[in-house]
């Protein structure tokens, strides 16, 4: 397996937010986590690059327990973390917010160039030069994903990649996870547009509440209308 | 005209060192979130190790080396500070690490004394720059040229770097976004140490590169400190080119204003710097803030009122208090008085600070103007104390309403500095309006009413006002006006969205607070008998600050407890010790790196682990600071 969670706890001050969440992802798959909002999605993956310091349970990525990492010595051993807001460097041009994200080439796992970005996202290319703060949100979250990868990751926690951007764009971030994929990368992306993850995933995990509620195939969630209604509808 | 140009370039050659020390408390500002208030320090020890190795190594390459190698070593000590003592508080609240160099600068005052003596030292001339070139028939130091040629050259040194190495790039990230610079894989650690050991190399090259031009004196610090948060706050924080526009600014001010309004001219500088706030609240090349971090509060558990024990408590307390007159002396009951002046002093800050989340700089102004306000009334038309004690405190307030109305449009960091900056207004105009306040003199016999010029007389008087003062703070605390302001502290956002004036709220609360300033420091005019301009310093800000810290900032009657011990402790050091700077910036330092959140608020984390309040245990053990992190859940 290559990132292996087990009975996470996390909390922010004196709320509980994650009871005992279980997950694993395998070399090369793309798994969706999928869940309302306020399910307990960006806690999950705040807590596995450890961002959320009050966590408690087994992560182990690569064979190698993570838990007590600070966060850059997790990021640097290849797991890659996307937020949900972004978070791009509004003052950083796109090539500085590259030089950011840059880290040595890792054995085993696809290297990535700016210029290797930029065949994945074309509109970027042309704004290389151009502020972070002043391009469009779709624009922001391509770089915000191209800055993760320059960190040449095994594998990429994608939050809400899909999230409030035009049809088109998703396309394209569909596209450009399904390129990861073939380049070796595992992905798991938090969620709430089941069509969207349906395009891209393998299997799909279910949070409510900070529980996990189910595990599957995306087929096996397509046979399941009840779980999707309980869970997932509005 | 060629008077005019000649001080042009007075100014302009005083500018470059000023950059030099602002720039490098802006980038570390900018990047660790530390108002480094040892940044002064930093820049004295640069004057001396320089001072010291032109000394030892003659020449021209001798003395430039010895300037580097003076600011390099520096730097490394600012590094070991980094690494020892604020990577521990990196967490805490601002204020704190603010306390902490605070403290080392006290101690470095006193280390400085003890390596080179309290002589003023007269460094050597810069080699190949020891003559004056004449401009317009005046002569002007050609080191000046050199000086002023030095600030643009930095300036564009630390552009290349920022923009063209990577190291330049991650600081700037960082200064932005720190936790996201983590999670793209960047040891915040080691960036952290080199931006320090670059602000503080900054420093120290600025004060190396003074000593051609003038004495070295152990008390350059807080001049230097003052100035350079004045800096900071007119070019915007964070910002180096704002540093430069503005080390000029103030530098021509100083110029010019000297010659132009002698009778204003340490306030023009502070004059111009509240326009600037109040026009652009981050400052010239600033950027708003997106998110500021509270100053204080947030504490994790919910404040309550005293329980009935507590309340006896409180009152055995103040029993206990009332009786002391019969068994200690005139000595013990006197420092017993200035305790109790400084119980309510540092309780209207809290208040301020604690409830109202506005961290003042300045707020000795109100402590100070009430203790004016008493003896003008005194000397002027001879009333009597019991009307001064009444009457002179609106000074206070009236100081309070003008000041606070600039004060409450601005948050966080710029607040502490516009509030810094009012009262160094109120501090000069004590200071260099001589005909009624005596300047320096002060006004002396300002003594009390019979009943109370008796040690035990004013202990009973001074212990009566700290009881009410307090006790109608606390009631305030726990008043709708206090929630209100609570939740404006907590939330601006939300608590607008459901009718709260924070403006008018906050407001409120800097006049409360500064009144009972004013009352406290009308109280310690009788208690000295006299007044100085020195009772509006910052050191009485500072004190005050200290206090509060102290005693813990989340806690409700944490100032109290704060004020006695630390009144306690320096009347004490005083008489113990000649080092007692060092001595107490020790202890300082160690209290925030041990005690972070202070005294009360230890005890009550104490309290609380060996009983807790709910049995349940779901809660998780509180972080190591009282700030909970209150990140919105997913």
């Amino acid at each position: 397996m290559k990132l292996e969670v087990s009975s996470l706890n996390s909390h922010y001050g004196p709320a509980h937010i994650l009871f005992d969440v279980g997950f694993e992802i395998g070399a090369g798959e793309v798994v969706a986590l999928l869940g309302r909002n306020g399910a307990g999605k960006s806690t999950t993956f705040r807590s596995v690059v450890g961002l959320v310091s009050q966590r408690s349970g087994q992560i182990r990525f690569d064979g190698t327990d993570i838990s007590r990492l600070p966060t850059y010595d997790i990021v640097r051993r290849g797991l890659g973390y996307v937020p949900e807001d972004r978070r791009i460097f509004t003052e950083l041009t796109v090539e500085e917010n590259f030089t950011v994200g840059r880290q040595p080439p890792r054995e085993g796992v696809a290297t990535w160039t700016p210029e290797r970005i930029y065949d994945l996202f074309p509109n970027l290319g042309e704004m290389r030069r151009r502020p972070g703060g002043q391009m469009s949100g779709g624009e922001q979250q391509m770089l915000t994903i191209g800055r993760t990868l320059m960190g040449n990751p095994s594998l990429v926690l994608l939050d809400e990649p899909s999230e409030g951007l035009a049809p088109k764009i998703v396309e394209q971030m569909a596209d450009a996870i399904l390129t990861m994929k073939r380049e070796g990368l595992s992905v798991v992306i938090s969620e709430q547009n089941l069509h969207f993850a349906k395009l891209i995933s393998d299997r799909a995990y279910i949070i409510e509440k900070g529980r996990m509620r189910f595990s599957g195939t995306m087929a096996e969630l397509e046979a399941n209308p009840e779980v999707r209604d309980a869970y997932l509808a509005v | 005209m060629e008077f005019i140009l000649v001080q042009t370039l007075s100014g302009l050659a005083s500018a470059a060192s000023l950059f030099l020390v602002a720039s490098g408390l802006s980038i570390i500002f900018g990047v660790t979130r530390i108002v480094n208030f040892a940044h002064g320090a930093f820049y004295m020890l640069g004057a001396y190790m320089a001072f010291t190795l032109t000394d030892r190594w003659t020449g021209a390459f001798g003395f430039w080396g010895a300037i580097i190698a003076a600011s390099l070593v520096v730097a490394v000590l600012g590094a070991l500070m980094e690494m020892v003592l604020l990577r521990r508080i990196y967490q805490a609240p601002e204020l704190f690490q603010l306390l902490a160099t605070f403290g080392v600068t006290l101690m470095v005052q006193d280390i400085v004394v003890l390596i080179w003596g309290p002589e003023d030292l007269m460094g050597p001339r810069a080699p190949g720059f020891t003559g004056a070139v004449t401009v317009f028939g005046r002569m002007v130091p050609s080191y000046d040229f050199l000086l002023i040629a030095l600030g643009p050259v930095v300036l564009g040194l630390l552009w290349l770097l920022f923009h063209y190495t990577r190291w330049g790039v991650l600081v700037r990230a960082a200064t932005q976004d720190r936790d996201m610079v983590a999670a793209l894989g960047v040891n915040q650690k080691w960036l952290f140490t080199s931006v320090f050991a670059l602000g503080v190399f900054l420093a120290a090259l600025g004060g190396a590169l003074q000593i051609p031009r003038t004495t070295v004196s152990h008390s350059m610090d807080l001049a230097i400190i003052v100035e350079v948060f004045v800096v900071v706050v007119i070019g915007g924080l964070g910002s180096v080119l704002g540093a430069f526009v503005a080390a000029i600014i103030v530098s021509e001010l100083n110029a010019f204003g000297i010659l132009i309004f002698p009778k204003i001219s340490l306030i023009l500088v502070f004059l111009v710097m509240a326009v600037v706030l109040v026009i652009r609240p981050w400052g010239l090349f600033g950027k708003p803030e997106s998110a500021p971090r509270p100053a204080a509060g947030l504490s994790i558990r919910p404040w309550r009122p005293f329980t009935p024990a507590e309340r006896i408590a409180v009152a055995v307390g103040v029993f206990g208090a009332a009786v002391l007159p019969f068994f200690l002396g005139n000595y013990a009951l006197t420092v017993g008085a200035e305790i109790l002046v400084f119980v309510l002093f540092a309780a209207s800050l809290h208040f301020l600070m604690t409830v109202g989340g506005l961290a003042s700089f300045g707020h000795a102004a109100y402590f100070g103007l009430g203790a004016y306000g008493a003896a003008f009334l005194v000397k002027f038309t001879g009333a009597p104390m019991e009307a001064a004690l009444l009457v002179g405190p609106l000074m206070g307030l009236a100081g309070a309403v003008v000041f606070g109305w600039f004060c409450v449009r601005l948050s966080g960091v710029y607040f502490a500095m516009l509030t810094l900056a009012f009262a160094q207004i109120a501090w000069s105009i004590a200071f260099q309006w001589v005909d009624v306040t005596g300047g320096d003199n002060g006004m002396l016999g300002i003594w009390p009413s019979t009943w109370a010029s008796s040690p035990r007389g004013f202990f009973w008087l001074a212990l009566g006002i700290a009881v009410v003062g307090v006790g109608i703070l606390r009631v305030l605390v726990f008043s709708p006006f206090g929630y209100g302001l609570r939740a404006s502290r907590d939330s601006a956002l939300r608590s607008e969205a459901i009718g709260i004036d924070r403006r008018s709220m906050q407001w409120v609360a800097f006049i409360v607070a500064g009144t009972f300033a004013g009352i406290s420091g009308a109280t310690f005019a009788f208690l000295k008998g006299s007044v100085f301009p020195d009772f509006l310093g910052i050191p009485t800000s500072v004190d005050g600050l200290v206090m509060v810290l102290l005693g813990g900032i989340e806690t409700v009657s944490g100032a109290v407890v704060g004020a006695v011990v630390y009144k306690a402790l320096a009347i004490w050091l005083m008489s113990q010790t000649d080092l007692s700077k060092l001595v107490l910036g020790a202890i300082i330092v160690l209290l925030v790196v041990a005690f972070p959140k202070g005294i009360v608020g230890f005890l009550e984390d104490l309290r609380y682990r060996l009983r807790p309040p709910r049995a349940n245990g779901a809660g998780p053990k509180t972080a190591g600071y009282g700030i909970a992190k209150v990140e919105a859940a997913e």
